[in-house]
């Protein structure tokens, strides 16, 4: 059921245009100037609106339908065979509406802690957020290309310039990784292109491929997907990254460029390549269980609480990849879908949990100047309310049932156990893992006696601060509480998946 | 009565977020009125519940609240199971928890935390009661892990200390090995059912029980052998069975009322609770039932020789607590769940009784816990020492309270089990130890019992000076439970465990029902086995552990410090706590992180980024030259270098053509 408005190319070109727009006007001298104060009630209407544009998407989406959905056609490059093509399903539809979600939320966080270029600023995390959208919806391989390298500027300069002291490190690493990853991607696009003709990503689907093609797709696409997630061993950057980047920065990377890996498998890697797929899956496997496993013990060690969360997310992420590739070690007739779902389910949750996680410790970091666990101690004596929302995420990244993080770690390990004992026994080790470092921190964070003279003179959170942790926290006990509407949007598209991804091309 | 359901489980709930979140606006008064008020309308209609139940012959009702997920054809729904198990848990927990909201007015008096403590217990009500009424094995974790998450704030609830602090992370990790256990097991069910309704796993049990699953390659397991280990390992960290039950003794650093509702009463018989409630699962794996036997039984004999050791007051209650879920534990194994369950209750009241008592006397010594500085309360506080006297009697089992007939018949179940003739090895280890445990349990309680009400009073003067009795919410509660304490076996022996009280609720298989069989050969009436006491090996265990108390820490308390020195190896093996802490803090927990360093030092820093990445970054330093000055921060030039780079792309792939 498709709307006649584009609404696809609104979502897109609005934050888009508002950047460019907030960009041009600049915010003047300095951030105290009462342009910068305009500035930022421009980008937060845009995003605003952005927002409540997108819940059309959701009231609109027939979840009942496996085609694509909001589709938008039109030739782009004629010669080339390349369309402006759009459209969502029951995988990008969630993930999009995630974005506008958040987005909003980064722009109040933001609203007093930027004192260099803030129109700057903005403009940048509005112009992420039409290009991660693009990145979601785009159809046809060039313009889901073209998104996919545009979306890294901004982040890029979010981080380089309103960064921490590493920053040209973590902005190079950061770069380098994913710059070489996406590349090869791209040379499997022109591949695919030469086999069908067309650049259609849902065309691709069709290629006729035999399996030695197959893997080497698999593994282009592999690299440029498993920097992004990111997987064991590429994810070295992200830490980094999420160190130097500020707050924003943080949440927007973890919230929703993180889940650009796992969507470029689902929506590329598993139909396009099912041979090759299935081919890698145990590899695949075994990387999301080194995740789940290696990377908690080394969370556990983390001094840093960014570089703690850090490592949690790519833990987290694990449960993505495990629940997408499961599907081929599942013998008999049910329980494939429920580890897809299961990943699909992890990805909404992570974005809110791990963004709500990276602004509790941006909450701290403005009122103390520093991210070393040993440097706290006791918040909770000055800042209560801080405090029930540090616990309450805190226990939401432990996977707690009644919190959106259960959700998904529940079905993907039901689904494990279909599969095989011992990466259900293995991926469950998350329970154990997950609350040992989360709640260790917080033990040494938020409880105790206060540690020293800045915790005591802390101020607790805001209206403004409290505002957006609430939200979030509506939303993580929300989804945890009825995640029905989520699943429900992605069953069919997902069921569709799963007869692609079994049909082999061989 | 679905209505009365919701209010049962939603207006503790509410009340709790009124109560934490209402702030000033509510105040303290208002936090304590409101969630009374809550826990008191569940608990009223809890018993109308239980009366319909079973004197007004309702039905059992499985009800569908709402769809909470479904996916692949597996259908995740709310709901609620409502039979007599879950309506007799219902009593004793909303029960249990009203007299510890009204202890806890004078308890928490003067704490800075009062309405965030009612808030808790209310929600701790809440989450105890979605536990039990669960219908379905997604429910029954999300109760079991929210119980978890309220007794890990609870227990750090004066969050300055650091030992509380310590405490509450250790429960909740501990907490989480075992629950690994469990969700593992709950995957199990679906893996070999589909489903996690109860109904339609208990309908599928018997073709589960046909099936095997090789977790080691070429060794076939039945299905439900592993299904119920791995759910009884969940019971073991929950129900603190050995070895995870190190964070019992440690979770006595919250206030004592919530030792009390949930680390005595009700939270940790939730595993004793699950696995009655799965008994037609259990009675399909007899290697199942004999593991729970056997850790019930080390539970039971061995936590209670560690009671013998303690000198603080809620500790020596604590491991008392964990010796008594070791005895349900046995029940169950030996296909005796409804002596379980009979036992989980007056075990409920008594323990209850006793950690409030505890706690009366702790707060008229000033928050003072040794009970080497107690002695001689007796005539100060009469309404505790009476009430203390009754919890420790009905404890130790002395004919005619309430914990007589629970355990006196729980012994004779494990007597007169399948296992004497199944497996005499499991026979005797359990046999031997729950008999034996009730000469240590009788000597334990009345150690602490004469320690602090008897003999000389070992006070300083100036809380001599300020010794009395404790007001009235205080008092009022514990005379409320001394009472069920004392009389709840005699009327309700007969038909919980003979009168078919459980109907379907609790499925046994007939050659393991050792209940049905005492109940023909050996039940004459509460007076008969009162009559029969006497002649039991059980009755003058008990008898001697007191006259042992007596004369060991009244008559000659020099002979314990001889014992003491002359024992000394044993003794220190007694306070370590047999080196379980050492295991689990040093072992595994110091063994996680040493790996954990060695992953993040030698894996991350060294290999992946010192060898491949920085690696490669250096023999690109060049680039990043160029790099460095692109840093500028002209969003122009970083998007006009992308334009180019993919032109290009697209000029070769043109020129391809």
């Amino acid at each position: 059921m498709s709307l006649f408005t584009p609404l696809l190319s609104i979502l897109i070109w609005l934050p888009v245009i508002g950047g460019i727009a907030l960009l041009a006007i600049g915010d003047g001298s300095d951030a105290g100037s009462s342009r910068a104060s305009v500035m930022r009630i421009a980008a937060l209407a845009v995003s605003l609106i952005t927002f409540l544009l997108s819940i059309g998407l959701y009231t609109g989406f027939d979840a009942a339908a496996a085609d694509m959905q909001f589709v938008e056609r039109h030739a782009w490059i004629a010669t080339l065979n390349i369309d402006y093509y759009l459209g969502i399903d029951g995988l990008s539809a969630p993930l999009i509406l995630l974005t506008t979600f958040v987005t909003p939320l980064v722009v109040i966080a933001a609203w007093d802690g930027i004192r260099v270029r803030p129109a700057q600023y903005f403009a940048a995390f509005l112009m992420l957020e039409g290009l991660m959208i693009g990145v979601f919806s785009a159809l046809d391989g060039i313009l889901f290309y073209v998104f996919w390298e545009f979306m890294l500027v901004p982040m890029f300069l979010i981080i380089g310039v309103w960064g921490g002291d590493r920053r040209i490190y973590a902005t190079l690493k950061f770069f380098l990784y994913t710059f070489l990853g996406s590349v090869l991607m791209l040379v499997a696009f022109i591949y695919l292109y030469r086999q069908t003709g067309s650049f259609d990503l849902l065309g691709f689907a069709d290629a006729p491929l035999a399996l030695a093609a197959q893997k080497l797709i698999f593994l282009a696409f592999l690299l440029a997907f498993a920097v992004k997630v990111p997987m064991w061993p590429v994810h070295t950057w992200l830490p980094d990254a999420h160190v130097e980047a500020p707050t924003g920065g943080s949440v927007i990377l973890a919230a929703i460029m993180l889940k650009m890996g796992g969507y470029g498998f689902v929506r590329l890697s598993l139909p396009i390549v099912p041979d090759g797929s299935a081919y890698f899956a145990g590899l695949m496997i075994g990387l999301s269980l080194i995740a789940v496993v290696y990377i908690g013990l080394v969370a556990l060690m983390q001094k840093d609480m960014k570089k703690l969360i850090a490592y949690s997310s790519i833990a987290h992420m694990g449960f993505v990849t495990l629940g997408f590739f499961l599907p081929w070690h599942i013998g008999g007739d049910s329980g494939a879908a429920l580890g897809v779902s299961g990943g699909m389910v992890q990805m909404v949750s992570h974005g809110l949990i791990s963004g709500a996680m990276f602004l509790c410790v941006g909450v701290l970091y403005e009122r103390v100047h520093s991210r070393r666990i040993a440097d706290y101690g006791g918040v909770a004596n000055t800042m209560p309310a801080f405090a029930a929302f540090m616990v309450l995420f805190a226990m939401a990244n432990a996977g707690l049932p009644g919190t959106s993080g259960f959700v998904g770690e529940f079905l993907v390990i039901v689904a494990s156990f279909k599969a095989n004992f011992w990466i259900a026994f293995l991926a469950s080790s998350t329970l154990i893992l997950g609350a040992a470092y989360t709640l260790w921190m917080v033990k040494r964070v938020v409880y105790g006696e206060i540690a020293n003279d800045k915790v005591a003179v802390l101020e607790d959170l805001n209206g403004r601060e409290f505002l957006v942790l609430g939200i979030l926290a509506a939303a993580v006990l929300l989804l945890g509480i009825w995640p029905a509407p989520l699943v429900d949007m992605m069953n069919v598209t997902i069921e569709q998946l799963l007869a692609q991804a079994a049909a082999s091309k061989l | 009565m679905l209505d009365y359901y919701l209010i049962i489980v939603f207006s503790p709930l509410l009340a709790a977020a009124l109560a934490g979140l209402g702030g000033r606006r509510i105040g303290r008064a208002g936090a304590h009125t409101v969630t009374i008020l809550g826990v008191g309308a569940a608990c009223v209609l809890s018993f109308v519940v239980l009366y319909r139940m079973y004197w007004g012959g309702a039905p059992a009702e499985n009800i569908n609240l709402y769809t909470w997920a479904v996916s692949d054809g597996l259908r995740m729904e709310i709901g609620f199971l409502v039979d007599r198990l879950t309506a007799l848990m219902m009593v004793v927990v909303t029960f249990v928890s009203l007299m510890v909201h009204v202890y806890t007015i004078g308890y928490m008096r003067e704490d800075p935390g009062y309405q965030r403590f009612f808030s808790y217990i209310s929600l701790f009500t809440f989450a105890m009661l979605m536990l039990v009424m669960a219908n379905n094995f997604l429910q029954l974790f999300f109760g079991w892990e929210a119980v978890g998450l309220v007794s890990y704030l609870l227990i750090g609830f004066w969050y300055k200390r650091e030992t509380a602090i310590f405490a509450n992370l250790k429960a909740f990790l501990v907490n989480r090995v075992g629950d690994f256990g469990f969700l593992l097991g709950i995957a199990a069910v679906v893996l070999f059912s589909n489903s996690l309704d109860y109904a339609e796993v208990f309908r599928q049990a018997k073709s589960i029980s046909q099936q095997t699953i090789e977790i080691i390659p070429g060794q076939p397991y039945n299905a439900m052998t592993v299904i119920c280990i791995l759910l009884f390992i969940g019971a073991m960290g929950k129900s603190a069975q050995a070895p995870l039950h190190v964070w019992l003794p440690d979770s006595m650093e919250g206030p004592t009322p919530i030792s009390a509702l949930i680390h005595a009463a009700t939270m940790v018989t939730a595993g004793i609770f699950m696995v009655a409630r799965m008994s037609p699962l259990y009675e399909l794996s007899v290697t199942a039932l004999g593991v729970v036997i056997v850790i019930g039984a080390v539970t039971a004999f061995f936590m209670g020789l560690l009671g013998l050791v303690q000198n603080d007051i809620k500790r020596v209650v604590a491991y008392s607590t964990l010796s008594q879920l070791g005895y349900m534990s046995v029940a169950l194994g030996a296909s005796a769940y409804g002596a379980a369950i009979f036992h989980l209750m007056t075990h409920a009241f008594f323990k209850a009784l006793l950690f409030l008592a505890a706690g009366s006397v702790i707060i008229a010594m000033h928050h003072e816990q040794d009970i080497r500085r107690m002695g001689g309360i007796r005539r100060y506080m009469p309404i505790t020492y009476w009430t203390s006297l009754i919890g420790s009697l009905a404890l130790i089992g002395v004919p005619g309270m309430s914990g007589f007939f629970s355990k006196d018949l729980l012994i004779e179940a494990v007597r007169q089990s399948h296992w004497q003739q199944t497996d005499t090895w499991v026979y005797w280890i359990a046999y031997l130890s729950v008999l034996l445990g009730v000469f240590v349990t009788a000597l334990y309680s009345f150690r602490m019992f004469f320690l602090v009400f008897h003999g000389e009073t070992r006070a300083d003067a100036a809380t001599r000076s300020h010794l009395h009795e404790t007001p009235w919410v205080v008092t009022a509660p514990l005379v409320l439970l001394a009472i069920p304490s004392a009389i709840i076996g005699w009327i309700t022996v007969e038909p919980i465990l003979f009168g078919g009280f459980f109907g379907g609720a609790i499925v046994v298989a007939p050659e393991h029902d050792v209940l049905a069989r005492l109940g023909v050969e050996f039940w004459h009436g509460s007076l008969g086995l009162v009559a029969h006491a006497v002649v039991t090996p059980v009755f003058w265990l008990a008898t001697a552990g007191v006259a042992t108390a007596w004369f060991l820490y009244l008559k000659r308390p020099d002979i314990p410090e001889t014992l003491c020195r002359r024992f000394k190896a044993l003794h220190v093996l007694l306070e370590r706590k047999y080196y379980f802490d050492e295991l689990w803090i040093r072992g595994f927990a110091g063994g996680g992180r040493r790996l954990g360093d060695l992953l993040w030092k030698k894996g991350d820093q060294f290999l992946i980024d010192g060898m491949l990445v920085n690696g490669t970054a250096n023999s690109i330093a060049r680039l990043a030259g160029i790099l460095r000055q692109l840093q500028s921060g002209y969003l122009y030039t970083y998007a006009f270098a992308m334009i180019i780079g993919l032109t290009m792309l697209l000029g070769w792939l043109v020129w391809l053509q």
